[in-house]
Formats: C-alpha cells, structure tokens, sequence
C-alpha cells in the first residue's frame, strides 16, 4: 500500500511528489508512460523557463531536472516505461510495462497529472488533401529535438500558440524556412514575448484572421491556400493566397487527458475539459487530486509546478487522514468575459489566508477590472493594464471576503474600467 | 504462367484471391500500391447492408443478399470486427413514409429477412437521439458494420498463406494477348497468365481498356466524411440512414466497430486525382445532412475527416463478365456500394465462371481458413497479465488513445503482408487511430518499423510511395 501514487511525471507531477514528501509522505510513487521523468519539459530545449518559481531563467529540461533531483532525493519510487490502464473508486491502480507485466497497486492518494495533449488537423477540420508532411507542433518538436530529425524544409505554422511560436524559431535555427504564421482569430493564442522573440525576431510574417482552406500534395504536402476570414471566422471569398511548403505545423490547441479520469467517474469541467476540482485540487472522488495541465492548459510551467504542489499538499493530508472537513462549499463560475475558472469548488474550512483562482479571458482588452461577485454583491476588484486570452490570468482571493458572501455562488467577469 | 491474374487488392480483389486460394491454381495479384485496401476498401461508411436497396434480380441485389451471411462468417473466422447493429432507413416526414413501404416490400423481393416497420414510438425508443421530427422507419436487424480494411486485409493475407503471390507496387502499365493468355507488364517485370480478374476499382476502366475495346467509363463519386471521438460513439445505436435520393443513399450515421461516429458521404463527381481531397463546402453539407438524422451530434469531437470514390458507372449495377471481345479477361467493375457487402458472393460468382470457362477447379487438401490475432485492450486482465508475462512487448503501451502494446506493432510487422508505412500499421492493430492520431505514438511506431526493417527513420512512410515523414538529421548530424 502506498502512500500516494502519483500518475505522470512531468513537471505537475513531480512537484506534487517532492512536496507530499516535505509534508511527511513516505512511501510515495510516481508512475511515468516515457522513457524518463519530466514529461513534454525534455523537448522544450529552449529557455524562459522558472523565471517566477526559480526566479532564474532555464530551459525546459533544467527546470525538469532540478525536480528530478529534488525527488531523487526523498524516499519516493520512480517507474518508467509504464502505462496506467485505470483505477478503481476504492484507489487500486492497475498498471502495465515490460518488467513488472500487469500488476495491481493500491494507494491512500492519487494524484492525477497526465498532462495534455494536442489538437489535430482532424479536429479543426482542415480540408484538401491528405498528403504527408502535417505534424502537430510538438510531435515536431519530438522529432527535432529529442529525436534528431529535421521534418521538412518549407514550413507553415497554423495556429499562434506558444509551441507553434517556439518551433518557427526552432526550425528556423535549424535552417528551414519558415514561410509564415497563420492565426484564425485577431489575436495570438501565444505569449506576447514568444511573438516578438520567435516570430519578428526571425522576420516570420504572422497574419492574423487568417487560415488554411486547402492543403495541396499528392504524396508530400507542396502547397497551402491561405484566406483571410471575416468576424465570423469565416474565409472571405476572393481573398486567397498560396505558399509553396513542404511542412505544415498545427498549434492549434491543447486538450487535457483525461481518460483515465473519465474512465473512473470523476466529474469533469465541460470548460476546460478537465476534472472539476476543489481550492486544494481534490476531484469529485475523495483522495484523488489533479494538477497542471490535466486539469486547465497552463501557459507557464512555473504556475503547474505551483499547483502541483497544492495537490501534492492535500494528498499528504489525507493519505494521513486529515481529510476536508465538510463545510460550507461555494462554487465558483465564470461570468462575462471570462471562459473557465480553476478551481471550481472552494470549501472555506481551508488551511491558508488565501485562495489561488485561475481563469482566462475571451478577448483582448486593456485597463480592465477583475470583479468576484457574490450574488449581485462585488467582494473583490483586482485591476489589470492588459488582459489576453493567451495568457492565464490568477488572483488570491482572500478567504476572509468570503465571511460577506451570501449564498453559494461566487462569479468572476470582468469588465472594462472606467477613464481616471 | 499463372492459371489467374487478380488486377488490384481492394476488398473485391482479396476476396477473389482468397476463393481462388482453395484451389489447385496458381494465382497472382497484381498491386498498384505498397500495401493492400488503400483505395476505395480504405474510406467507405464500412457497413454491410441489407440488401433492400438494390432493384430486384440485379447482379447488386443477389449477391448483397448472398454478401451479407458470407461476411458474417468470413469475420468470424478471420478474426474481423463486426457487430450486426442493424440498420434503420428514418422518415422525416409523413410524405417519406411510402417511401420507406416500397423499400420494405423491395427487401421482401430481394430476401431480406426480419424487415420491420417501425412507427414513431417504436423508433425513438431504439434510437433516443434522432431528431423530433423522425416520424417511423424501416428496421433492417441484419445489417452490421464491420472493419473493411481488416477484412481485405483478413483475406488478401490468408490467400497469401495459402500460396496466392502477391506483387506489391506492382501497377499494370500495359497487357498483351500471349498465345497462351496474357503478358502483363508491371515496373520491373513482366507477369503471365491465363486468365485476367480486373478488380482495379475506379481504374477499372483504363485497365480493360489497356486489352479490350471500351465498354464503360466509370465515373468516380466523391463521398466525404467526419469520424468523431469515441465519445461520441454511442450517439448512435443502428446506422442512420435518411430515405434515398437519386444521388445515392444519402449521408448516415453510424457506430463503427472500433467505436467511434462516422458521419458521410456526400456525393459529388471528381477526377481519380482530386479523388480523396476533402472540401469545406462538402464537409458543411454533410454536418447539416446528418443534423437532421441528429442534431445532437458534437462535431467539435471530429477526429479526422476523409473523402472515398465511389466507382460509379453508367450502368446501375455491377459489371461482373467477361470481355466480349477479350476471352479470358473478366470484369469485377462498377463495385459501388453494396459492393463491400458483395465483395465475398462476387468471389464465389467468379470461380463459377472461371469453371464453366473450362478453369478446372481442384480443392486443395489442407488450406489456412482462420486467422487470429491479439488485441490486447480486449483481453480480460488474466490474459493481459498472461500475455505481458509471455511477451513483454505487450506490457510496453505505444498507442495511448487506443492501448495497443508494441507487441501487437511488431505482430503486424511479422504478418504474412507486412505493412511498411504508419498508416499500415495502424490498419493492422489500430496505433495512431485514436483522438490523438498518432501524435504520440507516430514517433515510436516510425522507430520500430526502422528498427525491425532494418532502414533509416528516414525511409519510413507515411503513407503511399514518396509520403516520406522526415527529412534528414538535425545539424546535418549521423544519427
């Protein structure tokens, strides 16, 4: 029996680990389905990581590695190469690999930090042909930098999103040509400092309202049409453009995994996807926690490494059967102009002063306010100078403002803020 | 000499093969691609109709008929998905009603057993989601889909065991009559044989007419379709069809066997080379056709989208005879739908042929007529502990989405056709078919086909020939 068995090894996982650890878990293990911990993080060779967490700048496999070690360290478990086929309600993790076969674990806590993955050409219904040559970014982004292989010479990029940014760069330094950056919505899905370092620093065109409507290539991809489209994402007639490519790389959205949450019954958020959880990551099914990419797409690993920590915290305390106490619970909800809210549920009988709220915003707007409303009662304001889509926003929520709620309910919208 | 040369290994091909592969006869298929079911066997709506669609007495309707119990136990034996979901023919409105009559009492003609109409009530109690406006339908308890690559595949590899030879990349540029028979010229080589089974699909035409004088043209139809995560792939309980149009049978919807939706076709006359390019135009016409069957569909759960020809002609049923001007040179041609159904009954038809045409016709003693493999996610957990214990390839997962073991990859590799692209692969045991398709896992299959076959990463395919996936090593570097 242990402790806690973590499942996934990435950067979510592994700080949930280290921290049930610091917290007095002993026997805990963590399960990984690759060849070595610290999950997408190996294929991320380029820098701008843990800049808020180590207040340093590494790149992904650094920042991966200081965990690795932090964890190698502690008493925990590793195993690699190894699938987890399901668990029970009652906490057995069925699991599979080569050296151990089909084995059967049973476990006080789970953490679940299977991580995300990406959305294909099947998904946002790309037309024209089939040739090869269509990888989603970090399928190339495998290939280029953990593998050793180049995936084509001419490159389009459809989609802004942060690892579509990064691997312009990549293929860039690799010497291919990328020919453009091709965004359906007027605005990038990325971060604004990967625009500027990945993109205009390379002199790599980015066309926004703009998408792919044919993909030409019998055999290999040759040609893309690139059209404008209206506000209603809709291609404009008349407006099309070609380039000659070999490659097309899809950043075109992440979706959690969550299979294995599905499979056991655990409530899932229809917004991100991901398992509803509480303020100390705790799904619907007792002693089952979740955190980093599995729950809500992160943009910053240093926020999944955070989060991963809170899971990692409250799965100690109840594998130590200091279970949630059942208070008062509010559920929180996104409100206008917001399109998720992580987390869900917020019980009030938590350790800490405060409550970490993770939530994005459905457009671009600037000198904004983030309003918490309690019925038709604002509780807490919080001002902004620039809010995207692109980018997670978060707010500590002071649970003492919660004594004034009323009802059960607490919305986050936000709105535009008035000239001072 | 070979006694028979089968021209093309879709379903109708492979099922002639393996008819043929019962006899004492030296048979020869003739390929065009690098592996087999890659035209239209890869990309149809995968179901074995009943058979009240076809006009009574037609070559379709008689062999549908035959079709549909040859397949239900070809499947089993050969270890091919199938599940008799059934299949409902839905009225919209109470004018369609009729409709649904006359194709009920058509079955009847065409032997169809266990026809039933359903009213309103009955309808929405087997199929809670059709749309509100679903008005009565007509039942057809034998229909069943099926896996149709697996189950040319299933054939064409158990013809191969039973000493059928297979010639990959092997397309027909040119046939001459030979005093003996036939010479056909592929890359590379010349095949001989006394007789000729063109099984070409949409090419058909061109290779009868490479040795014969024209006698149809056929016109490839495109149908495009959606497949939709398994999440999605209870939305339906039967395949959906809505009531025929002059066009065909119009779009459906369907479970599949690997328990996903699919959703198609459409219909619209192509060029062979545009043939399998999907279109926006063609891909929201099917989105709203199948709305009206269900409106509940999520399409934001489409995994993949993909177009298949239909090889149409301009005669409304199959073209299975010889060629009036070319003794020993025989058509299988204009297979359009039901032709997967068909596919086994033409087989049969065919070797009735060839020996009223004086082929003499000695059943072997001992020939391979089953076929089994693993399909690990299937197993009870004693057998998968059993197997992961015996094998551990098994117990290393490579596809995630569908669970498939690299033991079941490197099975496939090991197959009487072995596959030598992803996309064969994944035909054979499923890796990369999933929600992910292939993101993960292409890396690792791509690295044990080079691994097994002895090849660069680099030489693996996508694909068909020239569908290359890498480019060469990073930095110029050796890898």
């Amino acid at each position: 029996m242990y402790d806690l068995i973590v499942i996934g090894g990435g950067p979510a996982g592994l700080a949930a680990a280290c921290k049930a650890y610091a917290d007095g878990l002993r026997s805990i293990l963590v399960i990984e389905r690759d060849k070595e911990l610290g999950g997408i993080l190996n294929q991320c060779i380029h820098n701008g990581f843990g800049l808020h967490y180590f207040k340093e700048e590494l790149t992904g496999p650094e920042y991966a590695q200081r965990f690795v070690t932090m964890l190698g360290e502690t008493s925990a478990k590793v195993l690699l190469d190894t699938m987890v086929l399901d668990f029970t309600p009652d906490r057995e993790v069925h699991i599979l690999n080569k050296i151990d076969g089909y084995q059967i674990l049973q476990a006080k806590s789970i953490v679940l930090s299977m991580g995300c993955r990406e959305r294909t050409r099947g998904a946002v219904m790309i037309p024209g042909q089939r040739p090869s040559g269509v990888f989603t970014a970090g399928t190339a982004q495998r290939y280029v930098n953990m593998e050793g292989y180049m995936v084509g010479r001419r490159i389009v990029i459809l989609g802004s999103g942060d690892i579509g940014l990064i691997m312009a760069r990549r293929m860039s330094l690799e010497g291919a040509r990328v020919l453009a950056c091709i965004e359906l919505m007027p605005y990038s899905t990325g971060l604004n400092r990967n625009i500027v370092q990945c993109l205009h620093d390379y002199n790599i065109p980015l066309y926004l309202s703009h998408t792919i409507v044919d993909i030409k290539g019998d055999a290999r991809v040759e040609q893309v049409v690139v059209a404008k489209v209206d506000e209603n994402r809709t291609p404009i007639q008349g407006a099309e453009f070609s380039l000659d490519c070999d490659t097309i790389l899809l950043s075109v959205g992440l979706i959690a995994e969550n299979e294995l949450t599905r499979q056991a019954g655990i409530e899932i958020d229809s917004r991100t996807n991901g398992a509803i959880v509480f303020e100390n990551m705790e799904t619907s099914r007792s002693g089952v926690f979740a955190c980093g990419n599995v729950v809500h797409v992160h943009d910053l690993v240093d926020f999944v490494t955070a989060e991963g920590e809170r899971a990692g915290r409250a799965a100690a305390r109840h594998a130590k059967g200091e279970t949630a106490k059942d208070g008062t619970v509010f559920e929180l909800q996104a409100d206008n102009g917001v399109t998720y809210v992580v987390p869900q549920k917020l019980r009030v009988d938590t350790p800490g002063k405060y409550v970490d709220v993770a939530f994005r915003t459905n457009k671009v707007s600037e000198n904004s306010n983030i309003r918490v409303w309690s019925g038709r009662k604002p509780i807490a304001c919080y001002h902004r100078e620039y809010l995207a889509p692109g980018e997670m926003q978060r707010i500590a929520l002071p649970l003492k403002l919660l004594e004034k709620a009323e009802g059960s309910v607490i919305k986050v919208s936000i709105e535009e803020a008035e000239d001072q | 000499m070979y006694d028979v040369a089968i021209v093309g290994c879709g379903i109708v091909g492979a099922a002639a093969a393996w008819e043929l592969s019962q006899y004492r006869l030296a048979v020869a298929i003739l390929e065009r691609e690098n592996d087999v079911a890659v035209g239209t066997t890869k990309a149809n709506s995968a179901i074995i109709h009943a058979g009240y669609d076809p006009k009574p007495h037609t070559k379709m309707a008689v062999l549908n008929i035959e079709g549909v119990h040859l397949a239900k136990e070809l499947c089993q034996r050969l270890d091919v998905p199938y599940r008799q979901c059934g299949s409902l023919v839905v009225a919209f409105s109470p004018d369609e009603i009729p409709i649904l009559q006359e194709l009920c009492e058509r079955g009847k003609i065409n032997g169809v057993q266990d026809l039933q109409l359903l009213d309103r009530q009955q309808l929405h109690q087997v199929e809670p989601n059709l749309s509100e406006s679903a008005e009565g339908a007509l039942y057809a308890p034998t229909a069943a889909i099926v896996s149709p690559w697996e189950y040319a595949l299933a054939l064409a590899e158990t013809a191969v065991q039973n000493g059928v030879n297979l010639f990959l990349n092997s397309e027909v540029i040119s046939i001459r009559k030979e005093e003996e028979g036939f010479c056909l010229t592929i890359p590379g080589g010349e095949i001989r044989a006394r007789t000729i089974l063109n099984a070409a699909g949409v090419c058909a035409d061109i290779v009868h007419n490479l040795i014969a004088s024209p006698a149809y043209r056929i016109q490839p139809s495109r149908g495009e379709y959606y497949l939709l995560d398994k999440a999605e792939g209870s939305r339906a309980q039967h395949v959906i069809f809505q009531c025929p149009v002059p066009e065909g049978k119009g779009v459906l919807v369907s479970p599949t066997v690997h328990g996903n939706l699919i959703v198609g076709p459409n219909s619209q006359n192509v060029n062979i080379a545009q043939g399998t390019a999907t279109t926006r135009s063609g891909l929201e016409f099917v989105m709203k056709q199948a709305q009206k069957s269900l409106p509940s569909i999520e399409f934001g759960q489409s995994i993949r989208n993909f177009a298949g020809i239909r090889a149409n002609t301009e005669i409304d049923d199959f073209i299975i005879e010889e060629a009036a001007d070319t003794p020993g040179f025989f058509d299988l041609a204009g297979i359009k739908s039901p032709g997967l159904t068909a596919a086994p009954a033409i087989a049969k038809l065919v070797v009735r042929m060839l020996r009223e045409k004086g082929l003499v016709m000695e059943e072997k003693e001992h020939i391979v007529n089953t076929r089994k493999r693993i399909r690990f996610k299937e197993c009870g957990q004693s057998q998968k502990e059993a197997l992961a214990r015996s094998n551990p390839a098994y117990g290393r997962m490579i596809c995630r989405c569908e669970s498939i073991t690299e033991g079941e990859i490197l099975d496939t590799l090991h197959t009487p056709i072995p596959p030598v692209s992803l996309d064969g692969v994944k035909r054979r045991c499923g890796a990369g078919m999933g929600r992910c398709q292939g993101g993960f896992c292409g890396p690792r299959v791509l690295e044990i086909i080079a691994r097994e076959n002895k090849c660069s990463p680099c030489q693996v395919l996508q694909e068909k020939a020239g569908t290359y996936i890498l480019t060469g090593s990073t930095k110029g570097s050796i890898n």
